[in-house]
């Protein structure tokens, strides 16, 4: 038949058209700045009443009185909605059947397990009087003291780190016995933050009712995923939940898994047997839907006389909740990057009163890279080496907790076009030796980015229509990221058709499931589905046409066709071909379709490591007087397998570096070590970089071909510009003032020492 | 948030009158008050909407060589005003420091001397505040309180004043003007914000119902103007509240300093006006021995309210910076990242 669509035997060759590379704009944009775009919240069926929480404010103990009369009279509210009242559920929300099933507070009782869980709803005619409800509840707490930070209860050592990784991993040698003999160590102690996700769009669910069909609008990362455990709580069948996402306001990982809110908002419904509208407020958004959590990570890291690395130990402490498990795998960043012949990590994890901790963008990539990439740069400065001298000479060729290949890896190439474009042979090895004509201290770090190339599972269905027209639907999710533009890139080549030619359908879980945007897979994998769907589908139509005597290609299925521009061709005679539309009307068929399905390759994880990687150059400018930091230009050169679209990729990659600047200068959430309750939990105080913090940024990505990953050779982008920017920030500062600051964000205080005091000029 | 009364008064006496009612409170801008009664923090039962009142959104030179400027003036109208401009170009330059460009768009010079504070204290309605909740205690005495008062403090309260307007135009002598219902007073904006030590709930010096109309700027402003600054030290480098900032204003006469004035922000619970400093300052030599020993004197008398010591020490490096940016002259318009320690040394690019 015809080999020509099937990307994994030949990629070189089924390249039909030339939608994939093209840095089209996003094709929803002009939806988006013109207001036309639906968010979940834009939603507004007819009936429909505005649901509000009451939260905890205290983090441990258990509600004693909630005044639901008070809240009853005011004038609006038609219900409240307690541990009293609750719809019942068909499943316990505490039940936790497989890791990834996250424990909800869905009013099933009266404790009270971190600040902002939902302790009661109010459902009213107008959000201003559900919200008054909620005040007028006036709750009484008995509470018990709040244990919040690092310190605040006994270590143990987690069963599994991140997506179930063992919690220690021990490579090589022995690491102590390195340690002991070498002539250069290090042992440094970093410690970064609680952060929270704070997407634009706060979560947010419109839920409707009929009968035992629900319908719902609200941002998802993973619709399907969404849709069972949903149908897990009400005991129904997930085809009876239709959910429409077709726009995020952003997800970062918070909206993954479908939360406890929003299955408040869908209890709303059933209980007043309306529609119902529930949107978080700003600080609703600090507790129940995940966060980063903070860690501790000590870095001990031993060196030859030469700079060669001779072991590493990085060890981790996290925080979970008291409730639930989700371990940040920090210490995991260690295993990728530098080849060292005894390599270990391990974490050990407190229990908090917080919410449970979950994915943020690069969980454990980005929280260990600011501390790998810190004690990296300490260990070559202890070398007496430049950092990206130091970095080559440890240059890992097979991924060091493994020993496995790298399926591809051109961080060399990274490095070099990074330094070049960065004017890196500049640097002065020494800290605190170089300034700018006006007398600012200037600093140049760098740090290396990694990211793993993941693959998950999802489907796709390719139509082709009697006009010559495509149609391709699977379920993906924008977040932004620019999947409705990339994804009909990948349908558009993959069906042989200009872009206009192909309807793209997404965003709704009535199509088939395209498992999550989560991981920095989504193109890959739905990508990989699209692409197979295609083929499938274009291998139909040439069955058809090939097997028909009355078509110009017939019996060409020993030689194959080629499919370009809504035609078939003949590969060994392209004067013979017929278009798309000819097939199907001769065949009197109105349409042609096919699946396709996009899934890791077992064979290929077994055999190779699979990364993204980077190299990241920054420079800062410090006042020498008062303390304050400037970035001032970054460069960022990433190796991350096939584009699909340079535009958004960049924009990817600069969003990541932006979050690299504020992990290492502005973020964090400051908690009340009495109250447990987080003290700047809005936008305002919470502060992550304005536009004058962003400097002059660039990112660039260098050819990387890889066979192994998938079909197409991607491997995301998504969440690898945090990771590696977070430590050259970092490193920047140190150089710029030579004090090395540990403890993230680096804060004016921190600087604000006698050492860095300096006129300016 | 509460249900809630409003009226839209057609002249100042109306608005004064309705709201001199218990529970009134005025509604100019709304930037600071609407975000309080989202969360609960106030409920007033009345909201008397000053922001369409005839008359008070004007710019007036006196004939005196004052100026006037109504209540209602939006902050980046007076700001991109190019005779104010020129005339009190550190007024300028810490209003453009402040907020963001939609809030200075509609934010007021009445609503901003009287903005609350930004304790998370005070915001967080579970927490015990004096300023809140009279006589509750202080949750920030012993919490979370990095950017806390090092100046003018008391046990009852550690809040800062947030504003940046507010420290140039206590250094340089602002007046308020204010009508009530016995009719029209004025007072010095030093003396609108009660001394240290005073009941924390009160924010002010202002009686049920009056209403600020306009602040003046009396004509010995202008003669600083040659040599001035506002600088302010956040968190980042736009939307952020000042963790230390300075209003500094020279008057030079052959290298030697005729006349000085300095206010402090982001340090006390009022624009701080460091007199002491200009006193020491007034008759110097305009150099750094000079700025060194003022800035000392500005802080004499300060302690940590906690976590903070670092904040007196970052005061006084701020106000030398300052006083040697003034020295050096007022620049010929505002820099692109206004009050910006980046933006403080000739030549700085904005993107540096």
């Amino acid at each position: 038949m015809s080999p020509e669509i099937n990307l994994t035997r030949d990629p070189a060759h089924l390249r039909h058209g030339s939608n994939i590379g093209q840095p089209l704009t996003r094709r929803e944009g002009m939806l988006k700045v013109t207001g036309a775009a639906g968010y979940a919240a834009d939603n507004h069926p007819p009936g429909m009443l505005y649901a509000v929480l009451a939260t905890a404010s205290i983090a441990r103990g258990r509600v004693t009185s909630l005044d639901v009369e008070a809240a009853r009279r005011h004038p609006g509210v038609v219900e409240v909605m307690t541990q009293m009242n609750r719809p019942p559920l068909a499943e316990d929300p505490d039940a936790k059947t497989n890791p990834f099933m996250f424990r909800m507070d869905l009013l099933q009782n009266d404790r009270v397990r971190y600040a902002n869980q939902a302790i009661a709803v109010v459902i009213a005619e107008t959000l201003e009087a559900a919200t008054e409800g909620a005040v007028l509840l006036s709750p009484r707490y008995e509470a018990e003291p709040a244990r919040v930070g690092l310190d605040s209860n006994e270590s143990y050592a987690p069963p599994a780190v991140g997506v179930g990784n063992p919690a220690s991993v021990q490579h090589g040698g022995d690491v102590e016995s390195a340690l002991a003999g070498a002539p250069h160590r290090i042992d440094a102690t970093y410690e970064t933050p609680m952060q929270y996700h704070n997407a634009m769009e706060p979560h947010a669910i419109v839920a409707s009712w009929d009968g035992d069909r629900l319908s719902i609008d609200t941002p998802s990362q993973g619709m399907a995923m969404a849709q069972g455990r949903i149908a897990g709580l009400f005991g129904i069948s997930p085809d009876k939940i239709h959910i429409r996402s077709p726009f995020l306001g952003g997800g970062f990982g918070s909206k993954g898994l479908v939360k406890g809110p929003q299955v408040l908002g869908i209890l709303a419904a059933k209980l007043v047997g309306r529609p119902v509208k529930l949107v978080l407020r700003r600080e609703q958004m600090y507790g129940p839907v995940g966060h980063r959590s903070p860690s501790r990570q000590r870095l001990r890291i031993a060196a030859a006389a030469d700079g060669r690395i001779a072991a590493i130990d990085h060890h981790a402490r996290i925080a979970t909740s008291s409730f639930d498990d989700f371990y940040e795998p920090a210490a995991d960043a260690s295993h990728t990057l530098y080849a060292s012949p005894a390599l270990a990590t391990s974490h050990e994890a407190v229990r908090t009163d917080v919410g449970t901790p979950l994915f943020m963008r690069a969980p454990g990539e980005a929280t260990g890279s600011i501390a790998l990439e810190s004690a990296i740069d300490e260990m070559a400065f202890a070398c007496g080496l430049d950092p990206l001298a130091f970095r080559l000479k440890n240059y890992a060729e097979v991924e060091p907790a493994t020993g496995k290949p790298f399926s591809s890896k051109a961080l060399r190439e990274c490095y070099a076009q990074g330094a070049e474009r960065f004017g890196w042979s500049k640097r002065s090895l020494q800290p605190r030796t170089m300034r700018d004509d006006d007398g600012f201290l200037v600093g140049w770090g760098m740090g290396t980015a990694t990211f793993p190339a993941l693959m998950f599972a999802a489907q796709a269905r390719a139509v082709i229509r009697h006009d010559g027209s495509g149609v391709m639907e699977s379920g993906t999710h924008d977040m932004g990221q620019g999947a409705w533009t990339a994804f009909a890139q990948i349908a558009a080549d993959s069906l042989a058709l200009d872009l206009d030619r192909v309807a793209f359908k997404a965003g709704s879980s009535d199509l088939p499931d395209a498992g999550i945007a989560g991981g920095s897979a989504h193109t890959a994998t739905a990508g990989t589905a699209i692409h197979n769907a295609g083929a499938a589908v274009i291998g139909k139509l040439a069955e058809l046409a090939t097997s028909d005597q009355r078509s110009p290609l017939f019996g060409a299925g020993n030689t194959g066709v080629v499919a370009r521009n809504g035609r078939l061709f003949r590969r060994d005679d392209e004067s013979r071909g017929e278009s798309y539309a000819d097939i199907l009307t001769r065949a009197g068929l109105a349409e042609i379709d096919a699946q396709g399905s996009g899934t890791m390759d077992p064979a290929a994880q077994s055999n190779y490591a699979m990364h993204a990687h980077g190299a990241v150059f920054a420079e800062v400018k410090v006042d020498p007087d008062l303390g304050q930091v400037r970035v001032s230009r970054m460069v960022g050169v990433f190796a991350a397998g096939r584009v699909i679209n340079p535009r958004m990729v960049r924009s990817q990659l600069l969003g990541g570096m932006i979050w690299g600047v504020s992990f290492t200068l502005h973020e964090q959430a400051i908690i009340d070590h009495r109250s447990g309750r987080i003290m700047n939990a809005n936008l305002s105080e919470y502060h992550v970089p304005v536009n004058a913090d962003v400097p002059r940024m660039e990112a660039f990505t260098v050819d990387e071909l890889d066979p192994h990953v998938n079909p197409l050779g991607i491997k995301g982008v998504g969440e690898i510009g945090i990771t590696g920017s977070a430590g050259a920030v970092a490193n920047a500062v140190w150089h710029a003032t030579g004090v090395r600051v540990r403890r993230f964000p680096i804060r004016i205080d921190d600087l604000l020492t006698s050492e860095v005091a300096g006129r300016v000029g | 948030m509460n249900r809630f009364d409003y009226v839209r008064p057609a002249d100042t006496a109306e608005a004064v009158a309705a709201a001199s009612e218990p529970g009134a409170a005025y509604l100019a801008a709304g930037t600071n008050l609407l975000d309080l009664m989202k969360g609960n923090i106030v409920r007033p039962t009345r909201l008397v909407d000053v922001s369409r009142l005839p008359g008070l959104d004007r710019i007036e030179w006196q004939a005196d060589g004052s100026l006037r400027i109504g209540a209602l003036v939006r902050n980046a109208d007076l700001a991109h005003d190019a005779a104010f401009a020129k005339s009190c170009p550190a007024i300028a330059e810490a209003l453009l420091s402040g907020a963001s460009a939609q809030l200075r768009n509609a934010a007021t010079v009445g609503g901003n001397l009287l903005q609350r504070t930004r304790c998370s204290y005070f915001y967080d309605t579970a927490s015990r505040c004096n300023k809140r909740a009279p006589g509750t205690g202080c949750d920030a005495r012993e919490g979370d309180n990095r950017l806390h008062a090092v100046l003018g403090w008391s046990e009852g309260c550690i809040a800062t004043h947030p504003s940046d307007f507010c420290v140039p135009l206590a250094a340089f002598d602002a007046i308020v003007e204010i009508e009530g219902r016995n009719g029209r007073r004025e007072m010095a904006l030093d003396a609108l914000y009660p001394p240290s030590g005073a009941a924390p709930e009160r924010d002010n010096v202002l009686k049920p119902g009056e209403l600020i109309t306009a602040v003046r700027l009396p004509a010995s402003a202008s003669a600083f103007a040659g040599h001035s600054r506002y600088l302010k030290v956040r968190e980042r480098t736009s939307y952020a509240f000042a963790l230390v900032s300075a209003a500094a204003g020279l008057a030079i006469e052959n290298g030697t300093i005729r006349e000085a004035r300095l206010a402090l922000g982001g340090v006390a619970p009022k624009p701080w006006r460091a007199r002491a400093a200009e006193q020491a300052l007034a008759g110097a030599h305009a150099d750094e021995t000079a700025f060194r020993r003022a800035a000392a004197a500005a802080l004499d008398g300060a302690k940590p309210s906690g976590d903070n010591a670092f904040k007196i020490e970052l005061a006084q490096r701020i106000v030398v910076r300052a006083l040697t940016l003034a020295a050096q002259g007022t620049p010929d318009r505002v820099p692109a990242l206004p009050a910006s320690p980046f933006s403080s040394v000739a030549g700085v690019r904005h993107v540096a």
